[in-house]
C-alpha cells in the first residue's frame, strides 16, 4: 500500500464527507467538493472524447486523407468525407455566437433527421410490436393457474392503462370511466414499484461508502497508526 | 405531538437512514438472499454456453454506479472464466473502459487468465445505438484497436471475430442511456444475438417488459440482483455485504412510510 494509495483512499473519504455534510445544510465544503466534481468529470470526459472520437476519428482520418492525395495522388473521398462530420461539429459550435446561431440548427436537423431514421424502424419493432405480441397471451390456462392469473392481470393492465390515455372519449359511465379508474391503480402500482426500486438505488449508493469506509478507509487509518507509533 | 411529528426535522430522518445502513455493515446479520427466477435464467445460460466460446461484456456504467454495477459485472464474468469462455469487453459509456479494466484485473487475475488470448478490453466508443449496430456488421472497423490502442488482430482471442455471429450471448452492465435497453432494441431486436442484462435499480422496473416478451435472457436489478448472482457463483462480495444494510434501510423507510400515513390520516380527522 503506497502514499500515494493512501493519500487518494482519504482524498475520496474527505470529499465523501463533504459531500454528506449538504444533508444538515448547505455549507462551503460542500459547495467545494460539489464544483471540484463537476470540474474534474468534465475535464475527465473531454480529454476522453478528444483521444477517442475527434483525435481518431476526425484528424486521424483527415491526415490519412491529405496524405493519400497529397503524397500518393488518389482522392480517398471515405477518408475526406469526415471533413463534413468535422465541418458540422464546427457550425453545432457557433450556437455561443448569437449572431450566427442559427447555423447550429442545420447540424441540429441532420442529427435529429438521422437519428430518427435509423431508431424509428428498430424502436417500432422491438418496443412494440414484440411488447403487443407479448401481451397476446391465453388467458385461459386450468392447467396453470399461476400463469393465468398473471396473463389476466397483465390483459386487464394494458387495456385500462391504454383506457385512461384515451382521451377522445371522456371517462364516464361504467365501461370507460371503471376502466380508466382501475387504469390509474394500474398505473399507481407501477409508480410504487418504481418508486420503491429508486430507494434501493439511493440506498445502495450510501451503502457503497460506507463499504468504502469499513473495507478502504479504516485498513489506511490502521497503517498511519503503527507508522506513527500508535496501535 | 401530532403536530411535532408530522413537521419532523428531515435531518432526524437522515440520520435514523443513515445508522440503519450503517450498523448492520460495522455488525453483518446474515440475512438470507433469496435467488430470483430472472437473475437464475443468466446464470443458467451461461451454464449452457460450450467451453471456448465468445461472450460480449459492454460496460456502460461509471464510478457513480458502480457500488451496483461493478458486483454484477465480477460476478458474470467470474462465472464466464469458470467455465473457461472467453470474453470481449468494451464500453459505450467513457468511464465505462476503466470499469472494465478493474474487473478484468481481479477475475483475469484471479482465474488465471491471459489478455488477449481469454479476454480483451477494446475500450470506449462513442455514439450508443449506432455503435451497437456497427458492431453487428463489422466489430473490426468499430473497435480497429484495443483499449492500450494496439491493433486486435494481434491478440488470438479476435482471430474470426466479425460480428455479433460470433458471440453466444452479450451481456450490457448498464446505468443509463445507452446500455441495456439499446442492446435489446438494436443488438437482439435486428442481429438476434441473445442479450442478458444488469442494470441499476433505478431502471430496472422499464427493463421488465422486456423480461416478459423473452427479448432479454435474464435480468439482474441493482445491488440485490448483483447479491443474488453472488449466491450463485458462492461468494461474498460487495453487493452480498451491502444486502443486510439495504434490508433494513428498506424496513425503515416502510415504517417511515405507514406512520407519515397514520399521522397524515388522524390529522385530517382532526
Amino acid at each position: 500500500m503506497g502514499i500515494g494509495y493512501i493519500i487518494g483512499i482519504w482524498l475520496a473519504g474527505f470529499l465523501t464527507i463533504a459531500i454528506f455534510t449538504f444533508l444538515y445544510k448547505d455549507n462551503p465544503v460542500y459547495k467545494f467538493a460539489e464544483h471540484l466534481y463537476v470540474g474534474v468529470s468534465a475535464g475527465y470526459i473531454m480529454a476522453i472524447d478528444y483521444n477517442n472520437i475527434l483525435k481518431p476519428n476526425l484528424f486521424g482520418n483527415i491526415a490519412i486523407a491529405y496524405d493519400s492525395t497529397v503524397n500518393k495522388g488518389v482522392f480517398d473521398l471515405a477518408a475526406w468525407s469526415y471533413l463534413f462530420a468535422g465541418v458540422l461539429g464546427v457550425m453545432l459550435i457557433l450556437r455561443v455566437i448569437p449572431k450566427v446561431s442559427w447555423v447550429s440548427r442545420w447540424p441540429l436537423a441532420f442529427m435529429v433527421g438521422l437519428g430518427a431514421g435509423l431508431n424509428i424502424p428498430v424502436t417500432m419493432d422491438a418496443t412494440i410490436l414484440a411488447q403487443l405480441n407479448s401481451t397476446l397471451c391465453s388467458v385461459w390456462l386450468p392447467n396453470d393457474p399461476g400463469t393465468m392469473v398473471f396473463n389476466i392481470l397483465l390483459l386487464i393492465g394494458v387495456c385500462t392503462g391504454l383506457i385512461y390515455f384515451y382521451f377522445s372519449i371522456e371517462h364516464k359511465g361504467i365501461f370507460i370511466g371503471g376502466a380508466s379508474r382501475v387504469g390509474i391503480a394500474v398505473l399507481m402500482i407501477s409508480f410504487g414499484a418504481a418508486f420503491g426500486y429508486t430507494v434501493m438505488a439511493r440506498i445502495s449508493l450510501l451503502v457503497g461508502r460506507f463499504l468504502f469506509f469499513r473495507d478502504e478507509w479504516w485498513p489506511t487509518l490502521d497503517i498511519i497508526m503503527k507508522s506513527i507509533g500508535i496501535s | 405531538m401530532l403536530e411535532k411529528l408530522a413537521n419532523l426535522d428531515r435531518r432526524i430522518i437522515f440520520l435514523f437512514v443513515g445508522l440503519a445502513v450503517l450498523i448492520p455493515i460495522i455488525f453483518p446479520l446474515g440475512l438470507p438472499n433469496a435467488v430470483s427466477q430472472p437473475v437464475q435464467n443468466i446464470y443458467d445460460f451461461v451454464e449452457t454456453i460450450p467451453e471456448g466460446s465468445l461472450v460480449f461484456i459492454s460496460f456502460d456504467y461509471g464510478p457513480s454506479t458502480k457500488i451496483e454495477c461493478e458486483p454484477m459485472a465480477l460476478a458474470v464474468t467470474k462465472q464466464l472464466f469458470r467455465r473457461n469462455i472467453k470474453v470481449v469487453g468494451w464500453a459505450l459509456w467513457p468511464e465505462g473502459a476503466s470499469m472494465a479494466r478493474n474487473v478484468f484485473d481481479v477475475t483475469g487475475k484471479e482465474y488465471n487468465k491471459k489478455y488477449g488470448v481469454d479476454y480483451i478490453n477494446l475500450g470506449y466508443k462513442a455514439g450508443g445505438s449506432i455503435t451497437i449496430k456497427e458492431i453487428g456488421e463489422d466489430i473490426r472497423s468499430t473497435f480497429p484497436q484495443d483499449v492500450d490502442n494496439i491493433s486486435i488482430d494481434k491478440y488470438s482471442v479476435m482471430d474470426g471475430v466479425k460480428n455479433y455471429k460470433n458471440f453466444k450471448l452479450g451481456v450490457s452492465v448498464s446505468a443509463g442511456v445507452p446500455g441495456l435497453r439499446e442492446y435489446i432494441v438494436v443488438a437482439n431486436s435486428i442481429f438476434g444475438v441473445p442479450i442478458a442484462g444488469g442494470c441499476t435499480a433505478v431502471s430496472a422496473p422499464e427493463m421488465y417488459p422486456y423480461l416478459n416478451s423473452k427479448q432479454m435472457v435474464g435480468l439482474m436489478g441493482g445491488l440485490k440482483g448483483a447479491a443474488e448472482y453472488e449466491t450463485l457463483m458462492n461468494y461474498v462480495g460487495d453487493a452480498s455485504k451491502g444486502m443486510d444494510a439495504q434490508s433494513i434501510a428498506h424496513l425503515l423507510i416502510v415504517l417511515f412510510v405507514i406512520m407519515s400515513n397514520i399521522i397524515f390520516f388522524m390529522q385530517k380527522k382532526k
